[in-house]
């Protein structure tokens, strides 16, 4: 017993509490039961309730559980005769006003509100008076409102100041007048949203494209696995006829805490999409056509299995970072036992000139929940925010204990924390810009790093200087590298400088993480260099970039869009149209995959199949299906065990998809990622580009097949929206300013788009939204342009 | 956005901000929030704009919305355009002991609007009082423009009611 151990008496029992504790902390930890309306753990205490009324020896009148501190000796009655009538009353309060709409509330089964009154309310109402009625608001696709409904417990309020960094909703008005909303009719932004739908205790704010579409007893509950950012969000399916109804954050303190990112939470939508492949189709002379299973393998044998017997070199594998562990492994495992060593599922690299240093899977240096404690962070071409929203909310929490975060980027994206330092730098300018904190903080450490070649021609700024003195403060730092900075043409050159960066700063040097599982394709083998584990690899092979690039005689794709999901979508276009044979394995038809593909095969994804995912931070997290999948469709592991029998590839008959992942875990047991060191040493910098560029960033919600066929997420701002994004500075230099569109020239390719002013973008920037099938013309992601009024 | 924000504000508004600004910490600028609408509103002709107050929150450094409750909270800023001189007639125990309502009644005939609306001249905004106005002693009470009348009767009324320009 610590002298902050002090005991209370709560009904008669003696409990040990935490000086400082409210009431409400000790009586939840002991499972004492006290209603609770504002009262939330994760959120600060408000006490406007009052639901929460106990009685407490000494004190005049009752008090709220959820604002008393404890005090050593304290004797708490939670039953009492004089807390039961207080909770009543409170009740009777609060009913007062509050519509009896429970048959067409979406939160019926489910409300907070009418599980207390059933225990604390009076049968008939004493109140004969109107009721208040609240007109409802239009904040969004994704929020539905009832505000009548709303019993101004403002845990919504709340958590958009504390936890969103987002203050969108308020309480406006006072007393009989006092409403929730946004006062003036707009969208929430934030990327958190949609946890207002769980905290609001009643039926007033409730997830729109689930509305009246299940009621909440009627739906069985199970465990999986968020499949977007590399968090691996916990999650709970509410499934009812066989079709996933909602998604609904799973507590895991160590992951999401209690809660979810809107993409995690809206994309099932996707499931549901009228593209959906739902049988296995082949391509002949007389065009496409659904056939049976059997016809489908037999042509996979009649033109994949010549070349992959006699020339297996010349076929290429490249499987989504967001198939799962099990598909990864018997996708590699397939063509590796055919003899064929090309596989990746980098899409959205254009350098891997550093693959063979790399580290075994790019991990997040630290686990989630270290981030936290961190007193500093350097993050290096990424938007956290939009990208891994629950990661950035953990640095955000360090932020506000006063952390410091920096950010260097080629744009500004809006933090939802005050930065300490932010350095704008042109795309081909970000490894000098790193570079230059680099020698800014070798020459403050006189190390001798200062003195090495590759920093010999950098130059110093101010901004640079005062970035490295945050650095070199003493405390918990780190160096993460984002989703942009993987993908620029000069990656490798970065993770070499932001590692030396880390490394001189005694900081973590991590990853942000891509996809869903990133980390399960690097160590699951879906990479040229490396076999499951991160094993050399029994053949070495073409990466991705090489095999659209020279292009193939033949391509296996795994869940792959490469009009949308590759850095270099016109090379991989060009590469799968002039292929002899293109067997695509997917949950959706394009129009692309009906020019390029010979034969397509439905397979399951996400809510339809068992599976693993592996997080930034390396946990392995696996889920069972919970749904069929549509028509045909069968579950990847499934189609790839047959596929293996097709084509005469033995060692892949797996009974269970569990069979899969426990010789995949095998294959990685004792597995540590180490970042450190993991890069190619350079002697001199890449020179920096000048004149105009284009870069791209993936907006959250275009992030991926699924999310992108989401309806509700697809109408919020955060989805590709195909337009030229420069600052006015930029604009006007290049005569675009007013004309409306322009046309954007690369690669010798030209399209007209809209101008979208916006003066976040460095200069000499265009951004461009990746994630859009429609630019796939338009070539690489990053690289040199030209811009002329449209 | 403070640009934006300056541009909307006028330069005398931005002083009288300054003004309070200087009073508190550097990091408690939303402190100075009420006086700031308040100079606002006041050189706006008596109400304030979603613009003014999105100009108020940008200038001040705070969320739109912390603004808008404020200015919904209390029930001297208006935000919706009201007439020019404003009257309140308190309405609370002690007035309404003292035939308070009466006196409500008389003025909302006599105008021809009702507590909340305002002349279709732009004469006269006949304000919805929350509280008491503490003049409990000489109750019945109204506030027209900042100005006490106490003890009213009918008669007292109309001649003050005459005398607004
Ligand atoms: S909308 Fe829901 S969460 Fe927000 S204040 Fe009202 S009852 Fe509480
Ligand atoms: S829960 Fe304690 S006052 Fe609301
Ligand atoms: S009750 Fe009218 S002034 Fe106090």
């Amino acid at each position: 017993m610590t002298n902050d151990t002090i005991k209370i008496e709560v009904d008669g029992k003696v409990l040990e509490a935490r000086k400082g504790q409210m009431l409400i902390q000790v009586t939840d930890a002991h499972d004492i039961y006290v209603p609770r309306f504002c009262y939330h753990g994760k959120l600060s205490v408000a006490a406007n309730c009052r639901m929460c009324l106990v009685e407490v020896e000494k004190a005049p009148k009752p008090l709220p559980a959820c604002a008393t501190p404890v005090m050593d000796g304290m004797k708490v009655r939670t039953r009492s005769k004089l807390a039961l009538e207080a909770q009543k009353s409170v009740m009777e309060f609060l009913l007062i006003n509050h519509p009896l709409d429970c048959p067409i509330c979406d939160q019926g089964g489910e409300c907070e509100l009418q599980d207390l009154a059933m225990g604390y309310g009076r049968d008939v109402s004493r109140y004969q008076e109107n009721k208040r009625v609240v007109r409802d608001k239009d904040i969004g696709p994704l929020v539905q409102t009832d505000m009548t409904r709303c019993i101004h417990c403002t845990r919504c309020v709340r958590f958009g100041e504390e936890v969103a960094g987002l203050r969108e909703l308020g309480a406006t008005g006072r007393g009989e007048f006092m409403e929730i909303g946004t006062f003036v009719e707009q969208s929430m932004a934030s990327e958190l949203s949609g946890n207002v739908i769980d905290l609001c205790p009643v039926g007033a704010l409730t997830s729109k494209p689930f509305r009246y579409s299940a009621r909440t007893w009627e739906m069985s509950q199970h465990p999986g696995i968020a499949p977007h950012d590399g968090i691996g969000s916990n999650i709970h399916f509410h499934v009812k006829d066989g079709r996933v109804k909602r998604v609904v954050p799973a507590e895991n303190e160590v992951i999401n805490e209690v809660w979810l990112s809107d993409r995690d939470r809206f994309s099932y939508e996707g499931l549901y999409s009228n593209d959906r492949l739902t049988a296995p189709m082949i391509r002949d002379d007389k065009g496409w056509r659904e056939v049976d299973w059997e016809t489908a393998f037999a042509m996979v044998r009649e033109r994949l299995g010549p070349i992959l017997k006699s020339a297996p070199a010349s076929v290429g594998g490249v499987i989504a970072p967001t198939a799962t562990l099990e598909e990864i492994f018997l996708f590699q495992k397939l063509l590796r036992g055919a003899g064929c060593g090309n596989i990746d599922h980098r899409l959205r690299y254009l350098d891997f000139s550093d693959q063979d240093a790399a580290p075994v899977f790019p991990w997040l240096g630290q686990s989630i929940a270290e981030l936290e404690q961190l007193n500093c962070a350097l993050i290096i071409g990424g938007d956290p925010r939009k990208e891994q929203p629950l990661l950035n909310h953990r640095l955000r929490k360090a932020a506000l204990r006063g952390a410091r975060i920096m950010m260097v980027n080629p744009a500004s994206f809006p933090s939802n924390y005050p930065l300490a330092a932010e350095l704008s730098a042109a795309p081909g300018g970000l490894v000098r810009a790193v570079a230059g904190i680099c020698r800014a903080l070798a020459e403050l450490k006189s190390d001798t790093l200062a003195r090495e070649s590759w920093l010999e021609d950098v130059a110093v700024t101010d901004a640079q200087r005062r970035i490295a003195r945050e650095l070199a403060n003493p405390g918990r730092g780190t160096v993460l590298l984002g989703n942009l900075a993987a993908s620029l043409p000069d990656a490798a050159a970065l993770r070499f400088v932001a590692g030396q960066l880390a490394n001189l700063a005694g900081a973590a040097f991590g990853y942000l993480g891509e996809a869903a599982n990133s980390a399960g394709a690097w160590l699951g083998g879906a990479i040229p260099q490396r076999g499951p584990g991160g094993r050399p690899a029994s053949r070495s092979g073409m990466d991705a970039g090489a095999m659209a690039r020279n292009g193939m005689r033949a391509f296996m794709l795994y869940q792959v869009e490469p009009e949308a999901d590759c850095a270099a979508p016109d090379q991989w276009l060009t590469a799968l149209r002039n292929a002899e044979c293109v067997v695509s394995m997917n949950s959706w038809i394009t129009d692309a995959a009906r020019e390029y593909a010979h034969v397509l095969l439905p397979v399951g994804v996400f809510a339809e199949t068992d599976g693993t995912f592996v997080n930034v931070a390396g946990a392995p997290q696996s889920w069972r299906a919970v749904v069929d999948p549509p028509g045909e469709a069968r579950p990847g592991w499934k189609v790839l065990r047959v596929l293996a029998e097709t084509l005469g590839v033995s060692g892949c008959d797996y009974e269970t998809a569990k069979e899969v992942a426990r010789d995949a875990a095998q294959a990685m047991a004792g597995v540590r990622p180490e970042n450190r060191a993991a890069w190619r040493a350079l002697v001199r910098l890449p020179a920096a580009v000048a004149g105009l560029q284009r870069i791209t960033t993936v907006p959250m919600n275009s992030a991926d097949a699924l999310v992108r066929r989401a309806e509700a997420l697809q109408q919020t701002a955060d989805r590709a929206d195909g337009a030229l994004h420069l600052s006015r500075a930029t604009a006007a230099r290049f005569g675009v300013l007013d004309s409306g569109h322009a046309v954007v020239g690369h690669d010798g390719q030209a399209l007209t788009l809209p101008v979208a002013l916006d003066d976040a973008v460095g200069d000499d920037t265009v951004l461009i939204h990746g994630g859009n099938g429609l630019l796939a013309t338009l070539g690489p992601w990053f690289g040199r342009v030209t811009l002329k009024p449209a | 956005m403070i640009e934006d924000a300056r541009k909307t504000l006028s330069k005398h508004a931005r002083h009288e901000i300054d003004q309070w600004l200087a009073k508190f910490p550097a990091d408690q600028r939303r402190s100075a929030v009420l006086a700031a609408l308040r100079e606002v509103q006041h050189e706006n002709g008596g109400w304030l704009s979603i613009e003014l107050l999105d100009a108020v929150a940008d200038y001040l450094g705070m969320p739109k919305i912390a603004v808008y409750e404020v200015a919904t909270f209390y029930s001297m800023l208006e935000t919706k355009p009201v007439g020019r001189h404003s009257v309140s007639v308190c309405t609370n125990i002690s007035c309404m002991l003292r035939g308070a309502d009466d006196i409500v009644a008389h003025i909302e005939k006599r105008l021809g609007v009702k507590t909340g609306g305002s002349t279709p001249d732009g004469r006269i905004h006949l304000k919805r009082e929350e509280e008491c106005l503490a003049a409990c002693c000489g109750g019945p009470m109204m506030m027209v423009d900042h100005i006490y009348h106490e003890n009213l009767t009918v008669d007292r009324v109309n001649a003050i009611l005459d005398g607004l320009k």
